[in-house]
């Protein structure tokens, strides 16, 4: 199982909203996470592999989250489910929601692997893949540059802060995709028309008994502060004195 | 943000090898002291048949067959498939269209004022308002004033002159586009957005087969990466092309069906344009304003609008338009924009305002004159690509979705009928051109024909608007004679050494801003490692000729940045260096090189520009 998430696209200038409640995201170009799609990428190459039988891909959105699932499809899934959210549930959903969600959801399917990508670039969360792997006890091999899997287990090399770090865990168990883990394939127009033949199942949160408020209240979203400009100094006594005066020393 | 940067560093790595290793490869070859170099990398220049990298690749392609096949998402291309679904319910035929469309979705790359004549929308969907069609502001007044450096004298505009707007909406095109995107779908069109038509594909007796859409995952220098894909062959017993202004597969089925022998060349302007969100105390919904003069000479066709919308927050589309057919090659259409801003009239609207978004494109400005033969064996033209927009009323939506309209009842009874009724495979249909000329689309063209062309006199625009007082406003274009254009755009340049460079004022950031900054506001990107879609027939002819003779006009009629002369890297000289990640998909650069050795083709799908409701 696959879980991908839709968001803003990486190349836009993104507006805060008159209110501060947020930013806009009316009729602005949408995409798939790209981890997202390195996942997708990971869990259609284990198909091809002949190492799974099946992959299926969630995700948790309004209406247009359905495209995304299409362009998976297209990229090599084999079926989606599309669990509706919307409206004020959508603007507050967050990792622990959407973690119950796929917990649920991989009971129900009775899923061997999750793979999801390591974080959303919209709100660099980085918490869904290891929320999920908490709630349903499952071992969780996080920040995925090399999978493997064998006889005894998955062997997982991750991308930790010192280097590489390789781990072995048991199946079932939760990955998440970092970048240095494949190149995703496009999503070609032959796949794409193919894709539409396959199935897409539409579920409700409250259909898997998960209540979707949020823990989380946001106060006020602001732009990065605008960059002053910088002063140039002749000597270092002139910048030690504009430092005393500043009161940085 | 980390992880956006950690993605673009790796792919601008990856990009960045390619490219020394081949300059160095050349030089070294070619020991001379002129060194060519290497620019263009497309395989519309370098084929990939006797290329070696290419030995053994698969370049079978997968391929469908449709009913008609539609290039190009906007309004005309919309148009004509919402209209065959609407004749294929009503006859209960079966009929499979399919409308592919380069950008990512619909709306994405469409930018226009714009000030939209409902007159087609209406033929098209009587109740185009409780469907919900965003024509949210109607105009409910129209200014026009003459501009001079601090002053200005407003024009009357008396009923009937091109430029009343009564009746009017002002929209976000892209929004509206998006809106008919939504209709279509939901009659059953097969949308494709993110695929470019990238071949015209040809049946044995040379009529028009279909189209193929775009290869992905060529490198930056022209070799097959790991994720090489061939792009699909869609099929059809007729093909719409709507590429819109100077559309790169038209450029081709000019020269192949001969399609301009009896029609003078096209000629073009450029608009830029922004999105304004204003300080509210300013704010009037539904008002529209038009300039001329100031800041162009009385010998360069332009101008400017100005358009307060009434979406629920102080919005104001505002933009210029300089006519393609200017002299000078130091002129910039985005500085004189930037600069036409600082006007005393226009800046106190835009004072305490925030720019929020920014994007450009060719139009047409040939009109009556300049349309071509429209239908062809196996295909037909239809909308900005051949060219319907009225000039004096910078309005051509309306004309462009009534060709739409028009194809597709044209072609109707012929794609459905039991037996093809035509010697060639692929369908043709002179029937629509036949019933666009007896329409109000030829007959409003013909009205207006004169007025652009009658600005080249001695007196400019002051000409121009005299000629269109008595000929247009008082004879209703009745008048027997033709006027001509001045010929190709590209022709128009004079050498810069005959010349004055023009002095531009700094953008003081706040009302007038730098190309870069508003590039970035355009939402452009494109696949990095991607050979440049920016192809030169020839890559020695821009510092050969282009900056020789014209001081590299490219560097400035192109509004996104794209082309630049940098030294060389080691000795003398300068090259071109093509910053292809950057274009927005105007055309200009394919219509004023002087030189025409640009020859713009449609990059991987997807990318340009992420106009938002422009």
């Amino acid at each position: 199982m696959s879980k991908k998430k839709s968001f803003l696209a990486i190349e836009l200038q993104i507006r805060v909203k008159p209110d501060h409640s947020g930013v806009v995201t009316d009729g602005v170009k949408h995409s798939m996470n790209p981890f997202c799609e390195i996942a997708v990428e990971e869990a259609v190459k284990l198909k091809e592999k002949k190492l799974m039988k099946e992959v299926v891909v969630v995700s948790c959105g309004p209406q247009q989250s359905q495209e995304t699932i299409r362009t998976a499809l297209a990229m090599g899934a084999d079926r989606g489910i599309h669990v509706e959210v919307s409206g004020k549930d959508y603007e507050t959903l967050g990792p622990l929601q959407v973690s119950k969600i796929l917990a649920a959801l991989a009971k129900k399917e009775d899923a061997q692997l999750i793979i999801l990508g390591k974080q959303a670039i919209d709100d660099d969360c980085n918490q869904t893949g290891q929320m999920t792997a908490a709630l349903l006890d499952w071992p969780q091999g996080t920040f995925a540059s090399e999978v493997s899997l064998e006889k005894d287990g998955i062997k997982v090399v991750r991308e930790i802060d010192g280097g590489l770090e390789t781990i072995k865990i048991s199946t079932p168990a939760v990955l998440t995709a970092d970048l240095r883990l494949n190149t995703p394939r496009y999503a070609t127009l032959p796949n794409i028309m193919k894709a539409k033949k396959k199935k897409i199942a539409n579920v409700k949160p409250a259909d898997l008994g998960v209540d979707l408020t949020s823990r989380l209240e946001v106060l006020r979203v602001d732009e990065p502060p605008q960059r002053q400009a910088g002063m140039k100094v002749e000597t270092v006594d002139d910048l030690v004195s504009k430092l005393k005066d500043a009161g940085k020393v | 943000m980390t992880k956006v940067t950690c993605i673009r560093a790796l792919t601008a790595v990856q990009a960045e090898r390619g490219a020394p290793q081949l300059y160095t490869a050349v030089t070294r070859r070619t020991c001379s002291s002129v060194t060519a170099p290497r620019i263009t990398t497309h395989y519309t220049i370098r084929p990939r048949d006797k290329d070696p990298r290419w030995e053994g690749v698969e370049m079978e392609r997968f391929a469908d067959q449709a009913d008609v096949v539609i290039v190009g998402g906007g309004p005309a291309g919309l148009s004509a498939a919402i209209r065959l679904k609407q004749l294929a319910n009503e006859h209960q035929k079966e009929l499979r269209v399919c409308l592919v469309e380069k950008a990512p979705q619909m709306g994405a790359h469409t930018l226009s004022g714009a000030c939209l004549e409902p007159s087609a929308l209406t033929e098209l969907f009587p109740d185009w308002k409780e469907r919900g069609a965003p024509l949210n502001t109607p105009v409910t007044e129209d200014v026009f004033n003459i501009f001079t450096k601090n002053h200005r004298i407003p024009v009357p505009i008396l009923p009937g002159l091109p430029m009343q707007n009564h009746g009017n909406y002002l929209v976000r095109l892209g929004n509206f586009v998006r809106w008919l995107g939504e209709q279509a779908e939901e009659l059953g069109v097969e949308l494709y957005p993110g695929y470019a038509a990238a071949e015209v594909l040809f049946h044995e007796d040379g009529s028009v087969k279909g189209v193929a859409t775009n290869d992905v995952g060529i490198a930056k220098d022209g070799s097959p990466k790991d994720v090489f894909e061939r792009g699909m062959e869609l099929h059809a017993k007729v093909t719409l092309f709507g590429e819109g202004c100077h559309g790169h597969l038209a450029k081709q089925l000019y020269k192949q069906f001969n399609l301009r022998e009896n029609c003078e060349p096209q000629t073009y302007a450029i608009g830029l344009k922004e999105l304004w969100m204003i300080d509210e105390k300013k704010w009037k919904p539904g008002r529209t304003e038009h300039s001329v003069g100031w800041p162009l000479d009385r010998h360069t066709y332009g101008g400017s609008f100005l358009y307060h919308l009434n979406e629920g927050e102080p919005l104001v589309a505002l933009g210029f338009v300089v006519g393609l057919d200017y002299t000078n090659p130091y002129l910039s259409p985005f500085r004189e924009f930037q600069r036409w801003k600082h006007h005393p009239f226009v800046a106190a609207t835009l004072e305490g305002g925030q720019r929020i978004a920014y994007g450009a494109r060719a139009l047409n400005e040939g009109g009556f004159q300049s349309i071509p033969k429209l239908t062809f064996p196996g295909g037909l033209l239809i909308g900005c690509s051949p060219g319907f927009m009225n000039v004096p009323k910078i309005k051509g939506t309306h004309t462009a979705m009534k060709s739409g309209i028009l194809a597709a009842e044209a072609i109707f009874p012929k794609v459905t009928a039991e037996e093809a009724d035509s010697e060639t495979a692929g369908l043709h249909v002179p029937e629509y051109a036949e019933s666009l000329k007896s329409s109000w689309v030829w007959k409003e063209l013909h009205s207006v024909r004169n007025i652009r062309p009658s600005f080249h006199n001695p007196l400019g625009l002051y000409g121009g608007m005299i000629y269109t007082g008595i000929f247009y406003w008082i004879l209703r274009g009745k008048e027997p004679w033709t006027l001509k254009h001045r010929g190709l755009d590209a022709h128009q340049l004079k050498p810069a050494k005959e010349c004055t460079p023009i002095e531009y004022p700094k953008p003081d950031g706040k009302i007038s801003f730098d190309l870069l900054s508003s590039v970035a506001l355009s939402g452009t990107n494109h696949e990095g490692d991607q050979p440049p879609h920016l192809t030169l027939k020839d890559d020695s002819v821009p510092v050969a000729r282009n900056l020789a003779v014209y001081d590299g006009p490219e560097q400035r009629f192109c509004p996104a940045g794209v082309y630049e002369y940098v030294p060389v890297e080691t000795g003398d000289g300068m090259r071109l260096q093509i910053n292809a990640q950057n274009c927005v998909h105007c055309k200009t650069c394919d219509i004023k090189d002087p030189s025409q050795n640009i020859n713009w083709v449609v990059p991987e799908g997807g990318g340009g520009p992420a106009y938002n409701g422009m």
